[in-house]
């Protein structure tokens, strides 16, 4: 009896139920720390530089001992029973089978870069300084020793004197690699564009029978002038592209086999195994602005994601700029001026479920009706020249700022009319008393005082749309976007092309990728980046926000 | 007398009356006229048959009890009671011989003779210089000298020049509940109206700021049509010169202050002003 009692009083002092509550909020903590936890961890520790390990491996089928060098990833622990069921030979004392995930590189020799190898079986493990890893272009890691420094296949250096000649000769071959890029995007890239234009100015007047013997005197003589700069472009490209192919290394892998990397192949050569804790640090950085600023390489599975964290925020801002305004102005109709009734009352819970609209939907009707309609339209209305390739008659940057604006204008009208409706009845009322209409009131204090809400409502949109995948693979987005939409080119920002985007990369890496062992940390650090990218975004709108709060700070009560 | 109590209560607050509607010399020109004006919430009527003259430059009080229609008359006379979509109005109420009920009249242009203070301040989250502005700015008045001589016209005629000239690029959500009502004042006649409506101007405001808020009422009707609506009795007794009583929608009676405090003619209003209800 006294315990029920007792137990009752517990009850109704309600200590049960606030930890019910404590517990609910601790779960979300620790899931949200759980994710973030994860991926920052997986994502940042890709870039720190592993020791390279060199043994002697013996398989168990009794063949020869042979070297492996490699990069030790992982290690994964099998049971008796599997390793038995995996066709292992499993000793009396064994109770577990220690398998390492090694990478070990040098794919275009042996064909894989990853293997997994038993611990048991590798002996005098080491880590020999002299080890070298080369970045390359092309192929992935090299793992093995330098031999020597060929020039014209003479060799200019050997022993003592190879690391900090190699050293050398990469800094200069680095450079002219920076130089073929700058010629080939910027130069090149403008003349290219140049002819492009001046073959559909040419094509356009054609198509308007305007194109008179002088016009077209013009053009070609115009055209003169960008071929002669191209093909001077092109002989230094030429020239850069010799300069770099003298130099090579001769290199030599685990299994003795030789190969002789072109320099111009390289990105980066370093021995691991001798780099102190802050050459570690400072390889670290470097490896992580790299992945910052630099395009992809090798099918996005090396390299950097500029692109795609650069077409995020292209495409989230182009969205902002038309979701808020069409938004507000709905809003303001809804709330202000429609006659509040069936009617209105309809649209304003079509408008509510639109945003329960699964968002590939979304994307399917960008895609019919944005990209193949309205473009479709535009190419024959505006762009005839160019046909019959598509100008804005296939996705881009465009359709998928649009598709998605559509998918948040849900939330940016049903914030701001929330925000319109929490406005005091007394500030209306004191400035018609003022003699100000209605539009007045509504553009000198109604809609300035809910501007916190339309932001509020633009945070939610920014958040939203910055993580959509599916629709903008219908729309726009592509595994690798050979321009920017914004360059240097007149006029600067290419609403038609198609874009890179960092959820999109993260699918693309992580499941389409060829090499998965070598794409796995990317998608974590993707994701990561991801979501330094919505915070950001966020952050910012927040603080306009807050700000705006406190300059329209509403009346109490 | 049956009661001599309502008598001498309504005796002791005549000490307090102005008395210069006393003044017969004086030209009693008529400033708005109320001409049989019904209203109507829907199917619900709100106000009966109201008819009544408002002189220019006096204060007129309208006093009743809640839900009585004295606020629902007073924003006829600025057309306030149009943000009600369910509202009708038959009648005239003239202003200057113009009716303003007219289909076809610029309202914005109305609001700018007749000027209104609400029961709680509603000041916009501006700064007190852009609240007194407001209604110049309205306007298309940008012109910064003369806009800095209005607001400082308009916050000397609210008794709040002194205090806040220093302040005048503060929010004016930072002044108290009393400097925000006389900011709305100043906000108010910032325009210069003919006629200034203030809807129960100080029952939000403690015993000081209301003391000074009826200081400013009394300064204002050297300018300004008053017409005040008001809980308090004491209240319409000392700033008013015209009281008006209103019951269930109707003008029950309307007088000087002090004869209707004094001598109340109908037994509605004697029952009101001794307290019986209300």
């Amino acid at each position: 009896m006294m315990n029920q009692e007792k137990l009752k009083a517990w009850i109704d002092s309600g200590t049960p139920w606030i930890w019910l509550n404590a517990t609910a909020v601790s779960i979300c903590l620790i899931m949200v720390v759980g994710v973030l936890g994860l991926v920052a961890i997986r994502g940042t520790s890709h870039f720190w530089p592993g020791k390279v390990m060199q043994m002697v491996y013996k398989n168990d089928d009794n063949s020869a001992p042979k070297t492996l060098i490699g990069e030790h990833i992982d290690t994964s622990l099998m049971s008796v029973a599997m390793a038995k069921a995996n066709g292992h030979v499993m000793a009396e004392n064994e109770d577990k089978l220690v398998q390492f995930l090694m990478k070990t590189g040098n794919r275009d020799l042996t064909g894989s870069d990853f293997g997994w190898i038993l611990e048991r079986n590798s002996k005098n493990i080491t880590y020999p300084k002299e080890l070298v890893v080369i970045e390359r272009r092309e192929w992935g890691n090299f793992y093995g020793n330098l031999l020597s420094l060929k020039e014209n296949g003479n060799v200019i250096a050997e022993g003592d004197a190879l690391w900090n000649k190699v050293n050398e000769k990469l800094t200069t071959s680095l450079a002219i690699f920076e130089e073929i890029k700058k010629l080939e995007k910027k130069e090149i890239g403008a003349v290219n564009y140049s002819l492009e234009r001046l073959r559909l100015q040419e094509k356009s007047l054609q198509l308007k029978n305007q194109l008179t013997a002088d016009k077209e005197k013009e053009i070609s003589a115009e055209r003169e002038i960008l071929n002669t700069e191209y093909k001077k472009f092109q002989a230094q490209l030429t020239e850069l592209y010799q300069k770099g192919r003298t130099i090579s290394v001769v290199a030599k892998i685990d299994n003795g086999s030789e190969l002789e990397i072109p320099l111009s192949k390289i990105v980066r050569i370093y021995q691991p195994n001798s780099m102190s804790v802050i050459d570690d640090i400072g390889f670290y950085f470097t490896k992580f602005s790299e992945f910052l600023t630099d395009d992809p390489r090798e099918s996005n599975t090396e390299g950097g994601i500029f692109p795609a964290i650069f077409g995020t925020i292209m495409m989230v801002i182009m969205m902002s700029i038309i979701v808020t305004p069409f938004g507000v102005i709905a809003a303001v109709y809804l709330k202000e001026y429609a006659k509040q009734g069936v009617i209105t009352r309809t649209i304003r819970i079509a408008v509510n479920n639109l945003a329960g609209v699964p968002s590939i939907v979304y994307g399917v009707f960008g895609l019919g009706f944005f990209v193949y309609i309205l473009g479709g339209n535009i190419d024959q209305l505006f762009f005839p020249e160019a046909a019959p390739a598509p100008v804005f008659g296939t996705p881009g940057l465009l359709w998928a700022s649009i598709t998605l604006a559509l998918l948040t204008l849900p939330v940016v009208i049903v914030s701001t009319e929330e925000g319109l409706s929490r406005i005091p009845k007394s500030i209306r009322e004191g400035s018609l008393a003022l003699g100000a209409t209605k539009f007045e009131t509504l553009w000198q204090t109604i809609l300035p005082m809910a501007s916190p809400s339309m932001m509020t409502g633009l945070i939610l949109a920014v958040a939203r749309a910055a993580g959509e995948v599916a629709p903008l693979m219908l729309v726009g987005v592509v595994k690798l976007a050979p321009t920017l939409p914004l360059d240097g080119n007149f006029p600067f920002l290419h609403l038609d092309r198609k874009f890179m985007h960092l959820g999109f990369h993260i699918y693309d890496v992580g499941f389409q990728s060829p090499n998965v062992e070598a794409a796995r940390p990317l998608v974590y650090a993707t994701s990561l980046l991801l979501v330094a990218v919505i915070l950001v975004l966020n952050l910012s709108a927040i603080i306009i926000r807050n700000r705006l709060r406190e300059k329209y700070r509403a009346l109490e009560g | 007398m049956i009661n001599q109590e309502p008598l001498t209560h309504a005796l002791n607050m005549n000490s307090y009356i102005n008395n210069d509607f006393n003044n017969t010399d004086e030209v009693k020109e008529v400033c708005i006229q109320v001409k049989d004006l019904n209203l109507y919430y829907g199917d619900k009527q709100a106000l009966y048959n109201v008819n009544m003259d408002i002189l220019k430059k006096k204060v007129t009080a309208y006093i009743g009890p809640s839900g009585c229609g004295k606020s629902t008359l007073l924003r006829c006379i600025n057309r306030m009671n149009d943000l009600v979509d369910s509202v009708r109005i038959d009648g005239e109420i003239l202003l200057d011989n113009q009716n303003i009920n007219d289909k076809n009249l610029n309202v914005s242009a109305l609001r700018r003779r007749v000027g209104m203070v609400f029961q709680k301040p509603n000041p916009f989250p501006k700064t007190i210089f852009e609240n007194v502005a407001y209604g110049l700015r309205i306007q298309g008045i940008n012109d910064k000298r003369l806009l800095a001589e209005t607001v400082e016209n308009a916050l000397r005629g609210a008794a709040l020049w002194d205090e806040m000239k220093d302040r005048l690029n503060d929010n004016a959500l930072g002044m108290s509940g009393g400097q925000q009502q006389r900011l709305v004042i100043a906000r108010a006649i910032a325009i210069e109206p003919e006629v200034l409506l203030l809807d129960e101007p100080a029952s939000a405001l403690d015993p000081i700021s209301t003391l000074k808020i009826e200081e400013l009422i009394n300064e204002l009707k050297e300018k300004y049509t008053i017409v005040i609506v008001t809980h308090n009795m004491q209240q319409a007794a000392r700033v008013s010169d015209y009281t008006a009583f209103m019951y269930m929608g109707e003008l029950i009676e309307m007088g000087a202050t002090s004869d209707l405090f004094t001598n109340p003619q109908k037994k509605q209003t004697e029952d009101y002003i001794t307290g019986r209800y209300g």
